[in-house]
Protein backbone atom coordinates (compact mmCIF):
# COMPACT_ATOMS: atom_id res chain seq x y z
CA UNK A 1 0.00 0.00 0.00
CA UNK A 2 1.39 3.37 -0.97
CA UNK A 3 1.73 5.82 1.86
CA UNK A 4 -0.30 9.04 1.74
CA UNK A 5 0.94 12.46 2.79
CA UNK A 6 0.03 16.12 2.46
CA UNK A 7 1.99 18.13 -0.08
CA UNK A 8 1.28 21.08 2.20
CA UNK A 9 3.37 19.40 4.85
CA UNK A 10 6.27 19.20 2.44
CA UNK A 11 5.74 22.87 1.61
CA UNK A 12 5.81 24.03 5.22
CA UNK A 13 8.74 21.83 6.28
CA UNK A 14 10.79 22.97 3.33
CA UNK A 15 10.09 26.62 4.12
CA UNK A 16 11.68 26.11 7.53
CA UNK A 17 14.66 24.36 5.94
CA UNK A 18 15.34 27.10 3.43
CA UNK A 19 14.62 29.72 6.11
CA UNK A 20 17.42 28.17 8.12
CA UNK A 21 19.77 28.04 5.16
CA UNK A 22 19.15 31.56 3.92
CA UNK A 23 18.15 34.52 6.02
CA UNK A 24 16.81 36.32 2.97
CA UNK A 25 13.89 33.91 2.78
CA UNK A 26 10.67 35.61 3.93
CA UNK A 27 7.10 34.31 3.94
CA UNK A 28 3.93 36.27 3.24
CA UNK A 29 0.49 35.03 4.17
CA UNK A 30 -3.05 36.06 3.23
CA UNK A 31 -4.80 34.62 6.28
CA UNK A 32 -4.35 30.93 5.53
CA UNK A 33 -1.42 29.90 7.76
CA UNK A 34 -3.28 27.03 9.47
CA UNK A 35 -4.33 25.59 6.09
CA UNK A 36 -0.82 25.78 4.71
CA UNK A 37 0.76 24.62 7.96
CA UNK A 38 2.91 27.71 8.38
CA UNK A 39 3.11 27.53 12.16
CA UNK A 40 6.52 25.87 11.92
CA UNK A 41 7.93 28.85 10.05
CA UNK A 42 6.10 31.49 12.08
CA UNK A 43 7.38 30.13 15.39
CA UNK A 44 10.91 29.83 14.14
CA UNK A 45 11.22 33.08 12.19
CA UNK A 46 8.54 35.48 13.39
CA UNK A 47 10.42 38.52 12.08
CA UNK A 48 10.51 37.04 8.58
CA UNK A 49 6.81 36.25 8.41
CA UNK A 50 4.33 38.86 7.19
CA UNK A 51 0.62 38.46 7.66
CA UNK A 52 -1.03 40.84 5.19
CA UNK A 53 -4.63 39.76 5.69
CA UNK A 54 -7.13 38.73 3.05
CA UNK A 55 -5.47 40.90 0.46
CA UNK A 56 -3.79 38.84 -2.23
CA UNK A 57 -3.16 41.77 -4.57
CA UNK A 58 -1.36 43.69 -1.85
CA UNK A 59 0.55 40.56 -0.80
CA UNK A 60 1.93 40.00 -4.29
CA UNK A 61 3.00 43.65 -4.57
CA UNK A 62 4.67 43.65 -1.15
CA UNK A 63 6.49 40.47 -2.12
CA UNK A 64 7.78 42.19 -5.25
CA UNK A 65 9.08 45.13 -3.19
CA UNK A 66 10.83 42.79 -0.75
CA UNK A 67 12.45 40.93 -3.64
CA UNK A 68 13.78 44.21 -5.07
CA UNK A 69 15.80 44.53 -1.85
CA UNK A 70 17.34 41.07 -2.05
CA UNK A 71 14.75 39.11 -0.10
CA UNK A 72 13.37 35.81 -1.43
CA UNK A 73 9.65 36.07 -0.71
CA UNK A 74 7.37 33.03 -0.72
CA UNK A 75 3.69 33.97 -0.77
CA UNK A 76 1.30 31.44 0.66
CA UNK A 77 -2.36 31.11 -0.28
CA UNK A 78 -4.69 28.82 -2.25
CA UNK A 79 -4.15 28.44 -5.97
CA UNK A 80 -7.60 29.87 -6.67
CA UNK A 81 -6.55 33.14 -4.95
CA UNK A 82 -2.95 33.31 -6.09
CA UNK A 83 -2.62 33.75 -9.01
CA UNK A 84 -6.40 33.79 -9.50
CA UNK A 85 -7.27 36.83 -7.42
CA UNK A 86 -4.21 38.88 -8.25
CA UNK A 87 -3.49 38.27 -11.90
CA UNK A 88 -2.72 41.92 -12.65
CA UNK A 89 -0.19 42.08 -9.82
CA UNK A 90 1.30 38.71 -10.75
CA UNK A 91 1.66 39.91 -14.31
CA UNK A 92 3.09 43.42 -13.72
CA UNK A 93 4.68 43.70 -10.28
CA UNK A 94 6.19 40.18 -10.45
CA UNK A 95 6.27 38.88 -14.04
CA UNK A 96 7.10 42.04 -15.96
CA UNK A 97 9.74 43.13 -13.43
CA UNK A 98 11.14 39.57 -13.33
CA UNK A 99 10.87 39.76 -9.54
CA UNK A 100 12.36 36.97 -7.47
CA UNK A 101 8.98 36.09 -5.97
CA UNK A 102 7.66 32.56 -5.35
CA UNK A 103 3.89 32.37 -5.56
CA UNK A 104 2.74 29.23 -3.78
CA UNK A 105 -0.82 28.05 -4.31
CA UNK A 106 -2.25 25.09 -2.41
CA UNK A 107 -5.68 23.40 -2.63
CA UNK A 108 -5.37 23.06 -6.38
CA UNK A 109 -7.90 21.61 -8.79
CA UNK A 110 -11.14 19.82 -8.05
CA UNK A 111 -9.19 17.82 -5.45
CA UNK A 112 -10.09 20.76 -3.16
CA UNK A 113 -13.43 18.94 -2.87
CA UNK A 114 -16.34 20.05 -0.76
CA UNK A 115 -15.68 23.79 -0.79
CA UNK A 116 -17.11 23.65 -4.28
CA UNK A 117 -16.56 25.04 -7.72
CA UNK A 118 -15.89 28.63 -6.72
CA UNK A 119 -12.85 27.54 -4.73
CA UNK A 120 -11.54 24.91 -7.14
CA UNK A 121 -8.72 26.27 -9.19
CA UNK A 122 -8.76 24.90 -12.73
CA UNK A 123 -7.15 27.73 -14.69
CA UNK A 124 -4.12 28.68 -12.57
CA UNK A 125 -1.60 26.71 -14.66
CA UNK A 126 -2.99 28.33 -17.80
CA UNK A 127 -2.68 31.90 -16.55
CA UNK A 128 0.71 31.53 -14.88
CA UNK A 129 2.18 29.60 -17.79
CA UNK A 130 1.17 32.35 -20.21
CA UNK A 131 3.29 34.92 -18.39
CA UNK A 132 6.89 35.43 -19.60
CA UNK A 133 9.66 34.93 -17.00
CA UNK A 134 7.57 32.48 -14.94
CA UNK A 135 8.64 28.98 -13.97
CA UNK A 136 5.62 26.78 -13.21
CA UNK A 137 6.03 23.73 -10.98
CA UNK A 138 3.42 21.10 -10.11
CA UNK A 139 4.96 18.48 -7.81
CA UNK A 140 3.36 15.05 -7.52
CA UNK A 141 3.83 14.30 -3.83
CA UNK A 142 5.17 15.32 -0.45
CA UNK A 143 8.84 14.83 -1.31
CA UNK A 144 8.60 16.62 -4.63
CA UNK A 145 6.85 19.58 -3.02
CA UNK A 146 9.73 19.86 -0.57
CA UNK A 147 12.26 19.73 -3.35
CA UNK A 148 10.25 22.22 -5.40
CA UNK A 149 10.45 24.73 -2.54
CA UNK A 150 14.21 24.26 -2.31
CA UNK A 151 14.57 24.68 -6.06
CA UNK A 152 12.33 27.73 -6.10
CA UNK A 153 14.61 29.47 -3.64
CA UNK A 154 17.54 28.81 -5.97
CA UNK A 155 15.86 29.89 -9.21
CA UNK A 156 16.31 33.59 -9.94
CA UNK A 157 12.95 34.97 -11.00
CA UNK A 158 9.23 34.38 -10.60
CA UNK A 159 7.93 30.92 -9.75
CA UNK A 160 4.41 29.60 -9.47
CA UNK A 161 4.32 26.50 -7.28
CA UNK A 162 1.05 24.53 -7.25
CA UNK A 163 0.18 21.80 -4.79
CA UNK A 164 -2.82 20.16 -3.19
CA UNK A 165 -5.16 19.86 -0.27
CA UNK A 166 -5.70 16.11 0.07
CA UNK A 167 -3.10 13.60 1.12
CA UNK A 168 -1.54 12.32 -2.09
CA UNK A 169 0.26 9.00 -2.60
CA UNK A 170 3.96 9.28 -1.87
CA UNK A 171 5.48 8.16 -5.16
CA UNK A 172 9.04 9.39 -4.74
CA UNK A 173 11.51 9.48 -1.92
CA UNK A 174 14.15 11.73 -0.46
CA UNK A 175 16.69 10.51 -2.99
CA UNK A 176 14.63 10.52 -6.19
CA UNK A 177 15.89 12.77 -8.93
CA UNK A 178 14.10 16.13 -9.11
CA UNK A 179 15.40 18.78 -11.40
CA UNK A 180 13.45 21.79 -12.62
CA UNK A 181 12.74 21.50 -16.33
CA UNK A 182 13.48 17.75 -16.41
CA UNK A 183 10.53 15.38 -16.55
CA UNK A 184 10.97 11.98 -14.93
CA UNK A 185 10.14 8.73 -16.69
CA UNK A 186 8.63 6.78 -13.82
CA UNK A 187 7.87 3.68 -15.85
CA UNK A 188 9.31 2.79 -19.23
CA UNK A 189 6.99 1.52 -21.95
CA UNK A 190 6.77 1.31 -25.72
CA UNK A 191 3.04 1.25 -26.59
CA UNK A 192 1.70 4.53 -25.27
CA UNK A 193 2.86 7.39 -23.01
CA UNK A 194 0.89 8.99 -20.23
CA UNK A 195 2.24 12.38 -19.12
CA UNK A 196 0.86 13.51 -15.78
CA UNK A 197 1.42 16.19 -13.19
CA UNK A 198 0.43 16.67 -9.57
CA UNK A 199 -2.18 14.31 -8.20
CA UNK A 200 -2.68 12.71 -11.61
CA UNK A 201 0.76 11.11 -11.71
CA UNK A 202 -0.46 8.49 -9.23
CA UNK A 203 -3.53 7.83 -11.35
CA UNK A 204 -1.39 7.49 -14.46
CA UNK A 205 0.68 4.81 -12.71
CA UNK A 206 -2.50 3.03 -11.65
CA UNK A 207 -3.79 3.09 -15.21
CA UNK A 208 -0.52 1.60 -16.43
CA UNK A 209 -0.90 -1.19 -13.88
CA UNK A 210 -4.46 -1.93 -14.95
CA UNK A 211 -3.25 -2.38 -18.53
CA UNK A 212 -0.04 -4.21 -17.71
CA UNK A 213 -0.97 -7.51 -19.36
CA UNK A 214 -2.18 -5.77 -22.46
CA UNK A 215 -0.03 -2.74 -23.11
CA UNK A 216 3.36 -1.44 -22.18
CA UNK A 217 2.49 2.02 -20.86
CA UNK A 218 5.20 4.61 -20.31
CA UNK A 219 4.48 7.05 -17.47
CA UNK A 220 6.12 10.46 -17.27
CA UNK A 221 5.93 12.77 -14.29
CA UNK A 222 6.07 16.26 -15.80
CA UNK A 223 6.42 18.32 -12.64
CA UNK A 224 7.77 21.36 -14.44
CA UNK A 225 5.12 22.75 -16.74
CA UNK A 226 7.39 25.62 -17.72
CA UNK A 227 10.08 25.43 -18.95
CA UNK A 228 8.76 22.12 -20.26
CA UNK A 229 11.12 19.22 -20.94
CA UNK A 230 10.91 19.01 -24.72
CA UNK A 231 13.55 16.32 -25.10
CA UNK A 232 11.88 13.79 -22.82
CA UNK A 233 8.47 14.45 -24.37
CA UNK A 234 9.69 14.17 -27.95
CA UNK A 235 11.59 10.97 -27.16
CA UNK A 236 8.48 9.48 -25.56
CA UNK A 237 6.41 10.39 -28.62
CA UNK A 238 9.03 8.77 -30.85
CA UNK A 239 9.16 5.64 -28.70
CA UNK A 240 5.42 5.11 -28.24
CA UNK A 241 3.69 7.05 -31.00
CA UNK A 242 0.73 8.00 -28.79
CA UNK A 243 0.42 10.34 -25.86
CA UNK A 244 -2.22 10.89 -23.18
CA UNK A 245 -1.93 13.80 -20.74
CA UNK A 246 -3.49 13.80 -17.28
CA UNK A 247 -4.03 16.76 -14.97
CA UNK A 248 -6.40 18.07 -12.31
CA UNK A 249 -6.87 21.33 -14.21
CA UNK A 250 -8.78 22.48 -17.25
CA UNK A 251 -7.69 20.76 -20.46
CA UNK A 252 -7.56 24.28 -21.87
CA UNK A 253 -4.19 25.86 -21.20
CA UNK A 254 -2.69 23.40 -18.74
CA UNK A 255 -0.27 20.48 -18.97
CA UNK A 256 -2.08 18.93 -21.94
CA UNK A 257 -1.84 22.16 -23.91
CA UNK A 258 1.83 22.56 -23.00
CA UNK A 259 2.66 19.01 -24.13
CA UNK A 260 0.67 19.33 -27.34
CA UNK A 261 2.42 22.62 -28.16
CA UNK A 262 5.74 20.79 -28.08
CA UNK A 263 4.63 17.69 -29.97
CA UNK A 264 2.57 19.53 -32.60
CA UNK A 265 5.69 21.43 -33.57
CA UNK A 266 8.37 18.77 -33.22
CA UNK A 267 6.84 15.31 -33.45
CA UNK A 268 3.06 15.18 -33.89
CA UNK A 269 1.41 12.00 -32.62
CA UNK A 270 -2.23 11.20 -31.79
CA UNK A 271 -3.11 12.54 -28.34
CA UNK A 272 -5.88 12.42 -25.76
CA UNK A 273 -6.41 14.82 -22.89
CA UNK A 274 -7.56 13.76 -19.45
CA UNK A 275 -8.51 16.76 -17.35
CA UNK A 276 -11.42 19.01 -16.50
CA UNK A 277 -13.33 19.44 -19.76
CA UNK A 278 -14.20 23.12 -19.83
CA UNK A 279 -16.56 23.11 -16.87
CA UNK A 280 -16.42 24.54 -13.38
CA UNK A 281 -16.20 22.24 -10.39
CA UNK A 282 -18.77 21.69 -7.64
CA UNK A 283 -19.02 20.38 -4.09
CA UNK A 284 -18.26 16.75 -3.41
CA UNK A 285 -15.60 14.46 -2.03
CA UNK A 286 -12.44 14.52 -4.16
CA UNK A 287 -12.82 10.87 -5.23
CA UNK A 288 -16.44 11.43 -6.20
CA UNK A 289 -15.43 14.52 -8.14
CA UNK A 290 -12.63 12.65 -9.91
CA UNK A 291 -15.27 10.15 -11.07
CA UNK A 292 -17.72 12.84 -12.13
CA UNK A 293 -15.06 14.86 -13.97
CA UNK A 294 -13.25 11.94 -15.58
CA UNK A 295 -9.97 11.98 -13.71
CA UNK A 296 -9.78 8.42 -12.34
CA UNK A 297 -7.31 5.74 -13.48
CA UNK A 298 -10.20 4.12 -15.37
CA UNK A 299 -10.70 7.32 -17.34
CA UNK A 300 -7.04 7.32 -18.25
CA UNK A 301 -7.38 3.69 -19.37
CA UNK A 302 -10.32 4.70 -21.52
CA UNK A 303 -8.32 7.50 -23.10
CA UNK A 304 -5.49 5.07 -23.83
CA UNK A 305 -7.85 2.57 -25.44
CA UNK A 306 -9.19 5.26 -27.72
CA UNK A 307 -5.66 5.71 -29.05
CA UNK A 308 -4.65 2.10 -29.64
CA UNK B 1 19.37 73.10 -2.87
CA UNK B 2 16.95 74.90 -0.64
CA UNK B 3 16.96 77.81 -2.96
CA UNK B 4 13.34 78.20 -3.94
CA UNK B 5 14.24 80.14 -7.08
CA UNK B 6 16.49 77.31 -8.23
CA UNK B 7 13.83 74.71 -7.51
CA UNK B 8 11.30 76.74 -9.41
CA UNK B 9 13.63 77.05 -12.37
CA UNK B 10 14.28 73.32 -12.32
CA UNK B 11 10.61 72.42 -12.16
CA UNK B 12 9.93 74.69 -15.14
CA UNK B 13 12.67 72.94 -17.07
CA UNK B 14 11.21 69.57 -16.10
CA UNK B 15 7.81 70.66 -17.41
CA UNK B 16 9.36 71.86 -20.64
CA UNK B 17 11.29 68.62 -21.13
CA UNK B 18 8.30 66.45 -20.26
CA UNK B 19 6.21 68.21 -22.89
CA UNK B 20 9.02 67.89 -25.43
CA UNK B 21 9.17 64.16 -24.80
CA UNK B 22 5.44 63.75 -25.19
CA UNK B 23 5.49 65.84 -28.33
CA UNK B 24 8.42 63.89 -29.80
CA UNK B 25 6.65 60.63 -29.11
CA UNK B 26 3.38 62.14 -30.27
CA UNK B 27 1.81 60.32 -27.35
CA UNK B 28 1.87 60.44 -23.56
CA UNK B 29 0.27 62.10 -20.55
CA UNK B 30 0.87 65.83 -20.09
CA UNK B 31 -1.76 66.66 -17.44
CA UNK B 32 -0.49 64.50 -14.60
CA UNK B 33 3.15 65.04 -15.53
CA UNK B 34 2.69 68.78 -15.07
CA UNK B 35 0.77 68.46 -11.79
CA UNK B 36 3.47 66.21 -10.32
CA UNK B 37 6.47 68.21 -11.52
CA UNK B 38 6.99 70.38 -8.42
CA UNK B 39 6.89 67.46 -6.00
CA UNK B 40 9.21 65.37 -8.17
CA UNK B 41 11.57 68.36 -8.35
CA UNK B 42 11.76 68.57 -4.56
CA UNK B 43 12.29 64.82 -4.28
CA UNK B 44 15.22 64.76 -6.71
CA UNK B 45 16.78 68.15 -5.96
CA UNK B 46 16.28 68.52 -2.25
CA UNK B 47 14.83 65.58 -0.41
CA UNK B 48 16.25 62.25 -1.56
CA UNK B 49 19.65 60.63 -1.11
CA UNK B 50 20.87 58.77 -4.17
CA UNK B 51 23.97 58.26 -6.30
CA UNK B 52 23.54 58.66 -10.03
CA UNK B 53 26.70 56.66 -10.73
CA UNK B 54 25.48 53.84 -8.46
CA UNK B 55 21.73 53.51 -9.03
CA UNK B 56 21.63 50.26 -7.03
CA UNK B 57 23.29 51.80 -3.96
CA UNK B 58 21.61 49.81 -1.17
CA UNK B 59 21.18 52.84 1.10
CA UNK B 60 19.50 55.07 -1.47
CA UNK B 61 16.10 56.56 -0.85
CA UNK B 62 13.50 55.06 -3.18
CA UNK B 63 10.91 56.84 -5.28
CA UNK B 64 8.08 54.73 -6.65
CA UNK B 65 5.95 56.44 -9.23
CA UNK B 66 2.77 54.42 -8.95
CA UNK B 67 1.02 56.70 -11.46
CA UNK B 68 3.66 55.65 -13.95
CA UNK B 69 1.97 57.27 -16.93
CA UNK B 70 3.47 60.52 -15.58
CA UNK B 71 7.03 59.26 -16.14
CA UNK B 72 7.98 62.10 -18.50
CA UNK B 73 8.35 64.35 -15.44
CA UNK B 74 10.38 61.64 -13.71
CA UNK B 75 12.64 61.05 -16.72
CA UNK B 76 13.29 64.79 -16.98
CA UNK B 77 14.16 65.05 -13.29
CA UNK B 78 16.46 62.04 -13.49
CA UNK B 79 18.19 63.48 -16.54
CA UNK B 80 18.88 66.78 -14.80
CA UNK B 81 20.04 64.90 -11.73
CA UNK B 82 22.64 63.26 -13.95
CA UNK B 83 21.39 59.72 -14.58
CA UNK B 84 21.47 60.25 -18.36
CA UNK B 85 21.45 62.97 -20.98
CA UNK B 86 18.20 64.86 -21.42
CA UNK B 87 18.55 64.44 -25.20
CA UNK B 88 18.19 60.69 -24.79
CA UNK B 89 14.73 61.13 -23.36
CA UNK B 90 13.47 62.28 -26.74
CA UNK B 91 13.42 58.57 -27.56
CA UNK B 92 10.46 58.36 -25.17
CA UNK B 93 8.08 55.58 -26.26
CA UNK B 94 10.30 54.49 -29.17
CA UNK B 95 11.02 50.88 -29.97
CA UNK B 96 14.00 49.68 -27.94
CA UNK B 97 14.12 52.82 -25.78
CA UNK B 98 14.75 52.61 -22.02
CA UNK B 99 12.20 55.42 -21.73
CA UNK B 100 9.13 53.24 -21.87
CA UNK B 101 5.62 54.68 -21.97
CA UNK B 102 5.28 53.69 -18.32
CA UNK B 103 8.45 53.79 -16.23
CA UNK B 104 9.91 50.31 -16.02
CA UNK B 105 12.50 48.86 -13.70
CA UNK B 106 13.77 46.35 -16.22
CA UNK B 107 14.28 48.97 -18.92
CA UNK B 108 15.94 51.81 -17.02
CA UNK B 109 18.37 51.88 -14.09
CA UNK B 110 17.17 54.09 -11.28
CA UNK B 111 13.52 53.14 -11.72
CA UNK B 112 12.41 51.12 -8.70
CA UNK B 113 9.45 49.17 -10.10
CA UNK B 114 7.37 48.89 -13.24
CA UNK B 115 4.07 50.66 -13.57
CA UNK B 116 1.19 51.05 -15.96
CA UNK B 117 -1.52 49.28 -14.01
CA UNK B 118 -2.72 51.77 -11.45
CA UNK B 119 -3.02 50.67 -7.85
CA UNK B 120 0.10 48.52 -7.58
CA UNK B 121 2.87 50.90 -6.52
CA UNK B 122 2.04 51.38 -2.87
CA UNK B 123 2.20 47.63 -2.15
CA UNK B 124 5.61 47.43 -3.78
CA UNK B 125 6.73 50.46 -1.75
CA UNK B 126 5.59 48.66 1.39
CA UNK B 127 7.70 45.64 0.48
CA UNK B 128 10.73 47.89 0.03
CA UNK B 129 10.01 49.66 3.32
CA UNK B 130 9.65 46.31 5.13
CA UNK B 131 12.98 45.17 3.70
CA UNK B 132 14.50 48.41 4.97
CA UNK B 133 13.24 47.65 8.47
CA UNK B 134 14.46 44.03 8.31
CA UNK B 135 17.91 45.14 7.17
CA UNK B 136 18.01 48.07 9.63
CA UNK B 137 18.56 50.51 6.78
CA UNK B 138 17.94 54.20 7.12
CA UNK B 139 16.49 54.80 3.68
CA UNK B 140 13.13 56.44 3.14
CA UNK B 141 10.57 55.17 0.61
CA UNK B 142 8.42 57.66 -1.31
CA UNK B 143 5.45 56.61 -3.38
CA UNK B 144 3.41 58.93 -5.56
CA UNK B 145 -0.17 58.05 -6.43
CA UNK B 146 -2.84 59.85 -8.41
CA UNK B 147 -6.10 60.77 -6.75
CA UNK B 148 -8.01 58.87 -9.44
CA UNK B 149 -5.78 55.90 -8.68
CA UNK B 150 -7.32 55.74 -5.22
CA UNK B 151 -10.37 54.13 -6.86
CA UNK B 152 -8.35 50.90 -6.98
CA UNK B 153 -9.09 48.51 -4.13
CA UNK B 154 -5.50 47.35 -3.86
CA UNK B 155 -4.51 50.82 -2.70
CA UNK B 156 -6.68 50.44 0.39
CA UNK B 157 -5.34 46.97 1.09
CA UNK B 158 -1.91 48.56 1.04
CA UNK B 159 -3.02 51.51 3.18
CA UNK B 160 -3.99 49.01 5.88
CA UNK B 161 -0.77 47.02 5.54
CA UNK B 162 1.45 50.09 5.89
CA UNK B 163 -0.18 51.14 9.13
CA UNK B 164 -0.23 47.58 10.45
CA UNK B 165 3.52 47.31 9.87
CA UNK B 166 4.08 50.81 11.35
CA UNK B 167 6.12 51.90 8.37
CA UNK B 168 7.33 55.34 9.37
CA UNK B 169 9.98 54.97 6.64
CA UNK B 170 7.23 55.22 4.04
CA UNK B 171 5.78 58.45 2.69
CA UNK B 172 2.91 58.33 0.22
CA UNK B 173 2.18 61.41 -1.84
CA UNK B 174 -1.19 61.92 -3.47
CA UNK B 175 -0.98 64.15 -6.49
CA UNK B 176 -4.48 65.40 -5.88
CA UNK B 177 -5.22 67.22 -9.10
CA UNK B 178 -8.94 66.39 -8.87
CA UNK B 179 -9.11 65.02 -12.39
CA UNK B 180 -8.63 61.53 -13.76
CA UNK B 181 -8.80 60.11 -17.28
CA UNK B 182 -12.35 60.89 -18.26
CA UNK B 183 -13.55 63.55 -15.87
CA UNK B 184 -13.50 64.93 -12.35
CA UNK B 185 -12.68 62.72 -9.38
CA UNK B 186 -15.72 64.04 -7.56
CA UNK B 187 -18.01 62.86 -10.38
CA UNK B 188 -16.33 59.56 -11.18
CA UNK B 189 -15.96 58.36 -7.59
CA UNK B 190 -15.95 60.92 -4.80
CA UNK B 191 -13.05 60.58 -2.34
CA UNK B 192 -14.10 62.96 0.37
CA UNK B 193 -13.45 63.12 3.22
CA UNK B 194 -10.00 62.11 1.98
CA UNK B 195 -8.02 63.34 4.97
CA UNK B 196 -10.32 61.53 7.39
CA UNK B 197 -10.13 58.35 5.37
CA UNK B 198 -6.35 58.14 5.62
CA UNK B 199 -6.41 59.24 9.27
CA UNK B 200 -8.90 56.57 10.17
CA UNK B 201 -6.64 53.99 8.50
CA UNK B 202 -3.88 54.95 10.94
CA UNK B 203 -1.77 57.25 8.82
CA UNK B 204 -0.18 60.57 9.66
CA UNK B 205 -1.82 62.97 7.20
CA UNK B 206 -0.40 66.24 5.93
CA UNK B 207 -2.35 68.32 3.45
CA UNK B 208 -0.49 70.92 1.43
CA UNK B 209 -0.45 72.98 -1.72
CA UNK B 210 1.56 70.74 -4.02
CA UNK B 211 2.95 73.65 -5.98
CA UNK B 212 4.45 75.47 -2.99
CA UNK B 213 8.08 74.42 -2.57
CA UNK B 214 8.31 75.65 0.98
CA UNK B 215 5.28 73.57 1.94
CA UNK B 216 6.47 70.48 0.08
CA UNK B 217 9.84 70.59 1.83
CA UNK B 218 8.18 71.16 5.18
CA UNK B 219 5.84 68.23 4.65
CA UNK B 220 8.66 65.81 3.81
CA UNK B 221 10.53 66.96 6.90
CA UNK B 222 7.52 66.34 9.09
CA UNK B 223 6.95 62.97 7.50
CA UNK B 224 10.47 61.82 8.30
CA UNK B 225 10.10 62.82 11.93
CA UNK B 226 6.94 60.78 12.39
CA UNK B 227 7.27 57.72 14.61
CA UNK B 228 5.45 54.37 14.28
CA UNK B 229 3.20 55.51 11.42
CA UNK B 230 3.41 56.00 7.69
CA UNK B 231 2.73 59.49 6.39
CA UNK B 232 0.60 60.54 3.47
CA UNK B 233 1.05 63.95 1.94
CA UNK B 234 -2.14 64.99 0.23
CA UNK B 235 -0.85 67.51 -2.26
CA UNK B 236 -3.48 69.71 -3.79
CA UNK B 237 -2.37 70.32 -7.33
CA UNK B 238 -3.61 71.52 -10.68
CA UNK B 239 -3.72 69.07 -13.54
CA UNK B 240 -1.77 70.58 -16.44
CA UNK B 241 -0.14 73.12 -14.08
CA UNK B 242 1.90 75.78 -15.84
CA UNK B 243 0.22 75.62 -19.22
CA UNK B 244 -2.99 77.62 -19.07
CA UNK B 245 -4.83 75.86 -21.88
CA UNK B 246 -4.11 72.47 -20.33
CA UNK B 247 -5.01 73.35 -16.75
CA UNK B 248 -7.95 71.54 -15.14
CA UNK B 249 -8.93 69.81 -18.36
CA UNK B 250 -9.36 66.05 -18.45
CA UNK B 251 -8.96 66.32 -22.21
CA UNK B 252 -5.23 66.90 -21.58
CA UNK B 253 -4.85 63.77 -19.49
CA UNK B 254 -3.41 61.62 -22.25
CA UNK B 255 -3.11 63.70 -25.37
CA UNK B 256 0.08 65.07 -26.95
CA UNK B 257 0.21 68.72 -27.99
CA UNK B 258 0.60 69.42 -31.70
CA UNK B 259 3.46 71.66 -32.88
CA UNK B 260 1.57 74.93 -32.40
CA UNK B 261 0.28 73.89 -29.02
CA UNK B 262 3.78 72.83 -27.95
CA UNK B 263 5.16 76.22 -28.99
CA UNK B 264 2.47 77.99 -27.03
CA UNK B 265 3.00 75.80 -23.99
CA UNK B 266 6.77 76.27 -24.01
CA UNK B 267 6.46 80.02 -24.34
CA UNK B 268 4.27 80.05 -21.24
CA UNK B 269 6.83 78.06 -19.32
CA UNK B 270 9.88 80.12 -20.35
C1 LIG C 1 -5.59 49.43 -13.50
C2 LIG C 1 -5.70 50.55 -14.48
N1 LIG C 1 -6.91 50.89 -14.96
C3 LIG C 1 -7.01 51.89 -15.87
C4 LIG C 1 -5.92 52.55 -16.32
C5 LIG C 1 -6.06 53.64 -17.39
N2 LIG C 1 -5.66 54.97 -16.86
C6 LIG C 1 -4.46 55.50 -17.06
S1 LIG C 1 -4.25 56.97 -16.28
C7 LIG C 1 -5.84 56.92 -15.68
C8 LIG C 1 -6.36 58.02 -14.81
C9 LIG C 1 -5.50 58.24 -13.62
O1 LIG C 1 -5.93 59.33 -12.87
P1 LIG C 1 -5.07 59.85 -11.65
O2 LIG C 1 -4.67 58.70 -10.80
O3 LIG C 1 -5.83 60.93 -11.00
O4 LIG C 1 -3.74 60.36 -12.34
P2 LIG C 1 -3.38 61.80 -12.89
O5 LIG C 1 -4.60 62.66 -12.87
O6 LIG C 1 -2.35 62.30 -11.98
O7 LIG C 1 -2.87 61.59 -14.29
C10 LIG C 1 -6.50 55.76 -16.09
C11 LIG C 1 -7.88 55.41 -15.76
C12 LIG C 1 -4.67 52.15 -15.81
N3 LIG C 1 -3.52 52.69 -16.21
N4 LIG C 1 -4.59 51.18 -14.88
Amino acid sequence: MTQLEHTRKGFSEALVEIGQENENVVVLDADVWPSNKLKLFIDKFPERYFQVGIAEQDMIGIAAGLSFCGKIPFTSSFSVFTPGNCFGQTRLSVGFTNANVKICGSHSGIDFGKDGGSAQSIADIAISRALPNFTVIVPCDYFETKKAVHWSARIKGPVYLRFGRSKWPVLTNFESRFEIGKANVLRPGCDVTVVGCGSMVANALKAAKILKNELDVQVINCHTIKPIDKTTLINAAKDTGRVVTAEDHSVIGGLGSAVSEVLAEHYPVPMRFVGVKDRFGQSGAPDELYKEYGLTPKHIVKAIRKLV
Amino acid sequence: MKDYKKLEKMSKQIRIDALKMISAANSGHPGGSLSAADIITVLYFYEMNYKVDDPDWPDRDRFILSKAHCCPALYAAMAHAGYFDIKDTLKFRELGSPFQGHSSKVHLKGIETSGGLLGQGLSVAIGIALAGKLDKKKYQVYCMLGDGELDEGQVWEAVMSASKFRLNNLTAIIDSNKIQLSGKVKDIKPLNPLVDKWKSFGWNVIEINGHNFKKIIWAFKKAKKTKHKPTVIIANTVKGKGVKFMENKWEWHGKPPDQDQLKKALSELK
